[in-house]
């Protein structure tokens, strides 16, 4: 064991800028383990606290907005087909066949191998690594499990790069997490980023999924959240939405609050995105309560911030729908998933 | 020793649960002399909006059960009303005013009513179904379909019990989800008929009972894009031909108000139906 431990880790520049260049499973342990544990209470009080406030009107009108902006609409399911996916990209360029002003979503997210059909569903709308238009995000590292070998892994990713991802979606092996192996889930980390790089040697964006629901504990998931933030994490993501439960308000403050120190420490933004289980307007508009109180307003763009849902949408819209016609709306007036 | 009266709460029936109204307004509930009753739970537009949700949530459940079934489980709604008579039959004197001989004369027509249409539920098909004759080696079926989630107000005038049930009852038998706004005045029997259907075998969600102003919420479920029938047979004092106009506009069925009670007919039952059409081949014969 403590032979595990004086092994070096891949000189990952977050992690070695704060934890110093002699970057060991040991003090990366150290470091963690040294983190501030988690008033559960307090988290959930806060949380439940947030979701109380009333957004009426003109508010509600520019967070239904807002919810759509930061969308990643996703399909993750074992029966996916190119038409599957194309359907899905028509709906992230028009949400709302029946009203042209309906803004677009933020990125599609799919398996990897589904990746060139998105993009050129996408055609003109896609992002195509630019700063404008519709991102494609694939998931990456033998997902929802993580349970393959390292080389395995990495050849995911990369072939989703290649294939145009614009952002990849890894899982970290909770496993090796849980039984306190954090090195090892910091050198996937690590290599999987370097996986990302594209020819140009520019880097898609890599969002880290804790899975917390695997994890148990907050201070677990404040943990793995220091840890994917170290080990180069352009995001970090709640859960695949394969395991229950999934994005819950407390956790996502809680991720929220990582961020939040490591903004105030090192300067750097990081993203969050709660994926899984947020399905109605309601809920959604209290995720952004939460993001404005906690890292602040600036946090509600695409670039920092993302829903990973797929229902969530078609009730945004008929929400936006009530708000223009005066009358409620129905699910058939939106399109089937 | 004198004892304190435990007067009952009178509250919503929504997706098989009895919440308060999400405004938290209630209003008095008094007999036809004025004498206060109870206090009944004012319904919002947004409980409205919660007990549709609840209903199109209950159909498929409830319109994938086979007609034998439903008219099993209705059935038993007549059974458990009858052994609440005496309940009832108070409900009834207290808020109409009614005679005990008029109040179970009324129970009597109502739980009759609730039988009546129970044995419609496996054999409306046959009627209003047909096999369709053409010149070509197939068989052409038309069966009928519940249409869906059915808003409806109660009428509004005289016999609250006999009234609700007369208007829901019809809708639920091919297999509808119903949202109801009972009598205004008279919503006491309502909810009681709620709690009997709570213990019943209606799943949840499948009848939705609203106690309030008709005027307040009817607009809302006229509106509604997720109804798919509206049933104004108590709404004869409200503006019904705008409430026809918003329901036009999301494509519902409706009925028009009716005059005191409806007479139990089989039309109340098909009108909340579309019927299917299709084609099959006769040739593995």
């Amino acid at each position: 064991m403590t032979i595990e431990q004086a092994i070096a880790l891949a000189p990952a520049e977050r992690a070695v800028n704060l934890i110093g260049s002699d970057l060991t499973e040991k003090s990366l342990k150290l470091h963690l383990e040294g983190l501030a544990g988690v008033d559960a209470v307090g988290l959930e009080q806060r949380a439940a606290g947030l979701g109380t406030r009333s957004i009426k009107t003109t508010s509600k009108a520019w967070a239904l907005d807002t919810i759509i902006k930061l969308i990643d609409l996703t399909t993750l399911e074992g029966a996916d087909t190119p038409g599957k996916v194309r359907s899905l990209a028509a709906k992230a360029v028009l949400p709302d066949a029946s009203d042209a002003s309906t803004p677009q979503v933020a990125a599609v997210c799919v398996y990897g191998d589904m990746v060139p059909y998105a993009a050129d569903a996408l055609g003109s709308a896609w992002s195509n690594g630019s700063d404008n238009g519709i991102n494609v995000a694939a998931v990456a590292t033998a997902f929802p499990s993580g349970r393959s070998s390292l080389p395995i892994k990495i050849m995911d990713t990369k072939e989703a790069v290649a294939n145009g991802a614009d952002e990849i979606d890894m899982v970290i092996d909770r496993g090796a997490f849980l039984s306190g192996k954090y090195g090892v889930v910091f050198d996937q980390i690590v290599a999987v980023k370097e996986a990302c790089r594209r020819e140009n040697g520019t880097y898609a964006h890599l969002k880290v999924i804790l899975e917390t629901g695997e994890l148990n504990t907050y201070d677990n998931v404040r943990k793995a959240s220091w840890l994917a933030i170290l080990a180069g994490g352009d995001f970090i993501k709640t859960s695949t939405g394969k395991v229950s439960p999934a994005a819950t308000l407390p956790v996502t403050l809680l991720m929220l609050e990582v961020v939040r120190d490591w903004h105030l420490l090192t300067g750097e933004k990081i993203g969050v995105k709660p994926a899984g289980g947020i399905r109605s307007s309601k809920d959604a508009i209290k995720y952004l309560v939460t993001v404005a109180e906690t890292v602040g307003e600036e946090w509600l763009q695409p670039h920092l911030f993302r829903f990973g849902a797929s229902s969530l949408l078609n009730d945004v819209l008929m929400q936006r729908q009530k708000l223009t016609s005066g009358h409620y709306s129905g699910p058939d007036y939106v399109t089937i998933d | 020793m004198t004892r304190l009266t435990v007067p009952k709460t009178y509250k919503l029936y929504i997706g098989g649960k009895f919440p308060r109204s999400e405004s938290g307004r209630t209003y008095e509930v008094a007999t036809k002399k004025g004498a206060f009753l109870a206090n009944a739970a004012l319904a919002s537009r947004k409980d409205a909006r919660d007990a549709v949700v609840a209903a199109r949530a209950a159909f498929s459940g409830w319109s994938g059960a086979t007609g034998y079934n439903r008219g099993q489980v209705l059935y038993r709604i007549a059974e458990l009303l009858e052994g609440r008579r005496e309940q009832f039959i108070d409900e009834l004197m207290a808020t109409e005013s009614l005679s005990k001989s008029a109040a179970s004369a009324q129970l009597d027509t109502a739980i009759d009513a609730w039988v009546w249409y129970a044995g419609w539920a496996d054999k409306y098909v046959q009627v209003a179904g047909n096999g369709n004759p053409v010149s070509g080696p197939y068989f052409n079926l038309s069966t009928p379909e519940p249409s869906g989630v059915i808003a409806i107000v109660a009428p509004q005038d005289s016999s609250s019990l006999l009234g609700l049930v007369s208007v829901i009852a019809p809708a639920l038998v091919s297999g509808n989800t119903v949202v109801v706004v009972a009598h205004q005045n008279a919503p006491l029997s309502a909810i009681s008929l709620s709690e009997v259907l709570a213990t019943s075998d209606v799943p949840g969600g499948v009848v939705n009972i609203l106690t309030g102003s008709p005027a307040e919420i009817a607009p809302w479920l006229a509106s509604h894009a997720d109804v798919n029938g509206l049933d104004l047979a108590g709404a004869e004092q409200l503006e019904w031909v705008d409430l026809q106009i918003a329901a036009a506009d999301t494509l519902k069925r409706v009925l028009g108000p009716v005059v005191g009670v409806p007479a139990p007919s089989v039309e109340r039952i098909v009108q909340w139906t579309e019927t299917k059409t299709v084609w099959h081949t006769k040739s593995l014969i």
